[in-house]
């Protein structure tokens, strides 16, 4: 079991004949995700990576029965290729690309309000059940098919945590990199909701960062309902207040979001909390899951 | 992107928000000539920079005399003006606003912000106008009233009026301020604004609705579809070592400390400054060289990091996901021999061919010291400052 996406998961790329399109297309058919097929407007009818091209995302889903689609179009146009994909009926969308003008993504998000198609991203490394189903730019090897669900709003500290679980033998369920922009389409609660639900997932690694509340108010989901272990991590502890450190959401704004806030919130949920980074692993390792 | 004040005001004034007449100026002799074009016997004048707390370190002024007008103007355009709000070293002031006088009986808060928790943009307004509103909100919430804008119906007259009526206004206030609210929404929205303040929104004498202060911050990601707005940007604003980095794609953070750090990834890249810090070092900045990281964006990064004389040691981070690790180490061994590095470089890398990026290192002949973990990394790099500073 796992999460959002498996080996049955069939998958279309916005945006696929670009360079990031075809490179991580690429690679995600290496690793076995079922794609099938891309959606390049122009350029329909022919192929590309051995797969077939579409000018819209509905000309694509009803040749295919795809369900889900990622998107790597250029910032400025990702809003329109977002609202395609809701308006094709996908189910799962996953928005890689970084840089989406924010009240773009607040109509994109008032937009799905009812709708029944879930956006994970923008400005996020993708999402992946390890051995079934890579969505995004995240190394495929450094996953290990396993336990643990991995929520985060980084990509390159999403990569240590996994490779921590995977270097301890528990491995993943599904990582889900929920991005660093203010507004992301799927929040932690969300995918905390996901992993509490998923028999798979025996316990959750978090790793969040400053700015926004959205750590504080998966401190109060966690502390209502979940009864996994949730190990959280808070980057951020140094950074200055009213700088933007490289995410677009990461900043703390008149003296709101602060890394000590949010690991306190986290604590006194009940979740288990390192400051040190390369701890997750030995944490999780404290947890004897193998035994559960 | 911030916008200076008289910036901000030019914007105002295209969308009907009730703005004093004013001339912005870069000399004394401006100044006076644009005060005598003003008119009456007073006038304000004040630096503009891209930091609040300008009144309390002097940097506006109500003047009604030509001496008064130069003395301010000379004693701050070249120079720099600390407030709370700026860094030690403080703003560089080179434009002054020269503004007609108003006649303040009430000072009130208005500010626009996108709310991260709902999705929304959300109006605060407050009576307690002209202090922090972050105060306010810390000590007295209550006494913040907010309007929620439905991003499908746009802002709507009853929330202005709402708004208005809290604030206890009256009579021909209640129409002047929702003309002012529903303006002030579309605005926001046509020009993708991720911060809007007024603060002070005042009443005046004469019993009228007037923006005395006005902030305006720009979605930086928004500018393609606003070059008007992009060409506002007033480089010898942004810190120099920021700009620079940015000019290559990079992101960096001066900071305090003496370790200088080079991490691809924004969240690993806090990871990295926390451990130094949980070691017992400071860092000396935060600095993402992203996904691409290339040998050209190394050697920048170095240029970057070694540019501020603090740094006694450098630490570089590299998670491989997509990027090899052997290609950075050939970026860092080529950096190091053009940069001319003298500082202790410690490199830990992991993921995507670490261990043929070591090896590479190992194999330079340079003085870069190999981490196998991250926190040996950053207990290598703090060390070695401690070394330096016995040396």
């Amino acid at each position: 079991m796992s999460v959002l996406v498996d080996r049955q998961t069939k998958v279309i790329c916005q945006g696929i004949t670009g360079s990031q399109g075809t490179l991580h297309t690429e690679q995600a058919i290496a690793y076995g995700t079922q794609m099938v097929g891309g959606v390049t407007p122009g350029k329909g009818g022919s192929e590309h990576l051995g797969l077939p091209v579409f000018d819209t995302v509905v000309d694509a889903v009803s040749a295919t029965g795809a369900t889900a689609s990622v998107i790597y179009v250029p910032a400025r146009f990702c809003y329109d290729s977002i609202l395609e994909a809701v308006d094709a009926g996908i189910e799962l969308i996953v928005c890689i690309t970084e840089g989406i003008p924010t009240l773009d993504m607040l109509r994109v998000k008032h937009h799905l309000n009812g709708s029944a198609t879930r956006i994970i991203g923008p400005n996020c490394p993708g999402v992946i059940t390890p051995g079934e189903c890579k969505i995004g730019i995240m190394p495929g090897e450094i996953h290990l098919p396993g336990k643990v669900g991995v929520v985060s709003r980084s990509g390159t500290l999403t990569y240590e945590a996994v490779k921590q679980t995977t270097d301890i033998g528990l491995g993943q369920s599904t990582c889900v990199g929920i991005g660093g922009d203010p507004l992301p389409g799927t929040h932690f609660i969300d995918v905390l909701q996901l992993f509490q639900d998923d028999p798979a997932t025996k316990a959750i690694v978090m790793v969040g960062e400053i700015g926004g509340s959205a750590e504080e108010e998966a401190a109060e989901f966690i502390a209502d309902h979940v009864t996994k272990p949730v190990v959280a991590y808070i980057a951020g502890v140094t950074a200055p207040k009213g700088k933007r450190m490289g995410h677009a959401g990461a900043i703390i704004a008149g003296g709101k979001g602060t890394a000590e806030e949010k690991f306190a919130a986290l604590r006194e949920a009940g979740a288990k909390t390192v400051n040190n980074l390369a701890e997750i692993g030995e944490l999780l390792k404290d947890l004897n899951l193998s035994s559960s | 992107m911030n916008l200076h004040e008289y910036q901000s005001k030019e914007l105002f004034a295209k969308y009907g928000l009730p703005v004093s007449t004013g001339r912005v100026v870069r000399s004394a002799d401006e100044a006076v000539a644009a005060a005598a074009e003003l008119g009456g016997d007073q006038c304000v004048i004040k630096v503009q920079v891209h930091a609040g707390g300008r009144g309390k370190a002097g940097g506006v002024r109500l003047v009604s005399s030509e001496e008064e007008i130069r003395a301010f103007a000379d004693h701050w355009l070249g120079n720099r003006i600390h407030t709370v709000q700026t860094a030690e070293d403080g703003q560089p002031v080179s434009l002054l606003y020269v503004e007609e006088i108003t006649d303040i009986d009430t000072e009130l808060y208005l500010g626009v912000v996108i709310d991260r928790s709902t999705a929304r943009v959300v109006v605060m307004a407050s009576a307690e106008g002209g202090v922090e509103i972050e105060k306010v909100a810390a000590e007295t919430p209550g006494k913040i009233f907010r309007a929620s804008i439905d991003p499908g119906l746009g802002p709507q007259e009853y929330q202005g009026r709402e708004l208005a009526f809290r604030l206890g206004m009256a009579g021909p206030q209640i129409t002047q301020f929702t003309q002012l609210f529903m303006n002030l929404c579309r605005m926001f929205e046509e020009l993708d604004c991720s911060l809007v303040e007024i603060n002070p929104l005042v009443i005046t004498t004469e019993g009228n609705i007037h923006c005395l202060d006005a902030k305006v911050n720009i979605d930086s990601n928004a500018l393609f579809r606003h070059p008007k707005l992009a060409a506002l940007n007033d480089p010898s604003q942004d810190d120099e070592r920021e700009a620079q980095a940015a000019e290559f794609d990079l992101s960096y953070v001066a900071l305090d400390g003496n370790i200088g750090c080079m991490v691809n990834g924004a969240g690993l890249a806090m990871g990295t400054m926390d451990l130094v810090k949980l070691r017992g070092g400071m860092p000396a900045n935060f600095l993402d060289v992203g996904g691409g990281v290339t040998v050209e964006s190394v050697s920048q990064a170095f240029k970057i990091i070694l540019a501020d004389p603090e740094v006694k040691a450098v630490l570089i981070n590299i998670f491989g996901g997509i990027v090899s690790c052997a290609d950075i180490a050939d970026g860092i061994v080529r950096a190091v021999q053009e940069v001319g590095v003298e500082v202790p470089v410690i490199v830990r890398f992991d993921g995507n061919s670490a261990e043929e990026g070591s090896r590479i290192l190992a194999e330079s002949g340079l003085n870069i010291i190999a981490a196998a973990t991250l926190p040996e990394a950053a207990e290598k790099a703090v060390a070695a400052t401690k070394v330096m500073a016995a040396a």
